[in-house]
């Protein structure tokens, strides 16, 4: 599409993310909600939908959304009930999800990305499906059947709405961020994209610049990555217009996101399935949540990321660094404790989000897997601080120290790997590197000044990069020049 | 007032087939069961509030523990078919 016809419109996106709540059982029934377990073993008469049987509120549920709306600075209102939501899939074994209609749990909070305040509508709670496994996608062909794997159903889930705020796919995916960073911190949802454990629909429409009427949406569904949210917004913006130019009409519908095939296709013919009548849940009593039950949970409530990157760059980080080290809550928590100990910040914060996570991300562990602790880490930042060792000797005994757990002095000690700063010791290295090394010399003085890089790696490699790089520079300079 | 069509979009919805038959014995059946209770709109409720429920508890609630009473053998009994610890469904889609 040319950016003429593209710069004409601006689309208008809102979100519902479903956020499974990191309980240890299900929300109506206590079969476990670990993820990955063989099929069918997390089940109960109540999760299989029997005869008979009663669905008694999780507690925690209800503590973890709570703790959700007042990070999303949403009200909690003194009641909200719980209603069924009629509709017939194998996924769903009672013919109705639990779910909150018009009494939700959390309503009208907001959420600040890159200075701009998007709104929450509301927040409420719901039970998970089961899932649908299609027989034919392990090579039965022409199989006419699916299998169904009900672990999962009854999951706690809470939906949070966004209000049409978001303005371009970038939008969209600082939104989808600071979400999940926030449920995060919080300990309420592992935002776990590819796992499914923190979900997103995106409602998304176009309309002329300037206009007060929002066009038709189309909502879309199964996004299930950043670049995938991103990537769906993109060819909608596209579709849309085209339409409009065309002097079609949008549709309202819903859409599904096909990644391989990088477009969104109809999913018509489900349309009229969305008559859910709802009505009150019969089997659940109506929750009300006292002001002391909110003050209670406040009063749990962890440092949020963005007051989190705000401390970090007060102490002197890069918005940059502030954001990738809040982007990674266990790195967050460990800087923290170093932060506590004393060490400098900046080349704490180099270490981390530079060796210390490439190592992880390598490895797939987690700190907490590694043997590094804050106290060994701030010992090889002082060392290198007060000159014993250079930054280099320390970016290559930071992998050691992760692996062995082993203290950077005793590695330092062990390996003689103390900076020789000594003046007249590097001056005789200097010495012999440029007596060894006539052509270079010549070329050097004859203007060849990139030269130098060889004359320190030179010197480095005698001395095993122990010598003070500093007074290497400035020595082979004093010789050379 | 209930109509034929109301029943054939409800009927749909459950996913029931119904023959011509059964669709004029539902209507009535089910216009009979609604004007029944609308007896209840004579009642004056000037004042009442709005309940969900006949009784009056709210917050009933359990600890978050995991219990774990039968086995998948057992839940599994009913299902008309299984395979591989799955149950079968009609194929969706």
């Amino acid at each position: 599409m040319d950016t003429v016809t593209r710069e004409k419109y601006e689309v208008v996106i809102g979100l519902e993310v479903h956020a499974q709540l990191k309980t240890k059982s299900k929300i109506f029934a206590p079969d476990s909600t670990e993820f990955g377990n063989e099929q069918n073993t997390q089940i109960s008469p109540i999760t299989l939908g029997m005869p008979g049987v009663l669905p008694v509120l999780n507690k925690s549920v209800v503590d973890m959304a709570i703790l959700t709306g007042l990070a999303l600075n949403c009200k909690i209102p003194n009641r909200c009930k719980f209603d069924r939501k009629q509709y017939f899939y194998p996924d769903l074994p009672k013919g109705y999800q639990i779910s909150q209609y018009d009494e939700p749990i959390c309503i009208g909070g907001c959420l600040d990305i890159k200075g701009k305040r998007i709104g929450i509508t509301r927040a409420h709670l719901e039970e998970d499906a089961g899932k649908l496994v299609h027989a034919g996608a392990d090579g039965i062909a022409g199989s006419n059947y699916s299998l169904v794997d009900l672990n999962r159903a009854g999951t706690p889930l809470l939906e949070i709405v966004s209000e049409p705020d978001m303005r371009s796919s970038d939008e969209a995916k600082a939104y989808m961020e600071e979400l999940r960073n926030i449920l995060r911190y919080i300990g309420v949802c592992d935002g776990n994209l590819e796992e499914g454990s923190m979900r997103c629909d995106a409602n998304i429409s176009v309309m002329l610049k300037g206009s007060k009427e929002f066009g038709t949406r189309a909502e879309i569904k199964n996004v299930n990555s950043f670049k995938a949210l991103q990537r769906a917004i993109e060819y909608e913006i596209e579709r849309q217009i085209d339409l409009v130019e065309e002097g079609e009409r949008v549709v309202q519908e819903t859409r599904l996101w096909d990644d391989n095939l990088g477009e969104t296709r109809s999913m018509r013919g489900k349309e009229d399935a969305h008559d859910y009548r709802y009505f009150p849940e019969p089997d659940l009593m109506p929750l009300e949540i006292s002001q002391e039950w909110v003050e209670r949970i406040k009063e749990t409530m962890p440092e949020l990321p963005k007051a989190k990157r705000e401390r970090y760059m007060s102490l002197g980080l890069s918005e940059y660094d502030a954001t990738v080290i809040v982007e990674q809550p266990e790195l967050a928590f460990f800087f923290d404790e170093v932060i506590k100990l004393d060490a400098n910040v900046k080349t704490s914060i180099n270490f981390l989000t530079g060796e210390v996570a490439a190592y992880l991300k390598e490895e797939k562990l987690s700190i907490g897997e590694t043997k590094l602790t804050p106290e060994n880490l701030v010992e090889l930042v002082n060392l290198i601080e007060k000159g014993t060792i250079s930054n280099n000797i320390g970016k290559q005994i930071i992998f050691t120290m992760l692996k062995e757990g082993t203290s950077a002095a005793s590695i330092v000690e062990k390996q003689g790997l103390r900076q020789i700063s000594d003046e007249g010791a590097i001056k005789e290295i200097v010495q012999e590197v440029v007596n060894s090394n006539p052509e270079q010399v010549a070329s050097y003085k004859a203007g060849k000044v990139q030269l130098l890089g060889f004359f320190v790696g030179q010197v480095m490699k005698e001395t095993k990069g122990r010598a003070n790089p500093k007074t290497v520079n400035e020595l082979l300079k004093e010789f050379l020049d | 007032m209930i109509t034929v069509k109301d029943v054939e979009h409800v009927a749909k919805l459950a996913r029931l087939e119904l023959s011509e038959e059964e669709k004029q014995k539902f209507t009535k059946q089910l216009g009979d069961i609604l004007k029944y209770v609308e007896q209840m709109n004579e009642v004056d409720t000037t004042g009442v509030k709005p309940m969900a429920h006949a009784f009056d508890f709210v917050n009933v609630m359990r600890d978050d523990k995991v219990v774990h009473e039968q086995t998948k053998e057992e839940l599994m009994k009913n299902a008309p078919e299984e395979e591989n610890g799955f149950f079968i469904v009609p194929k969706i889609g």
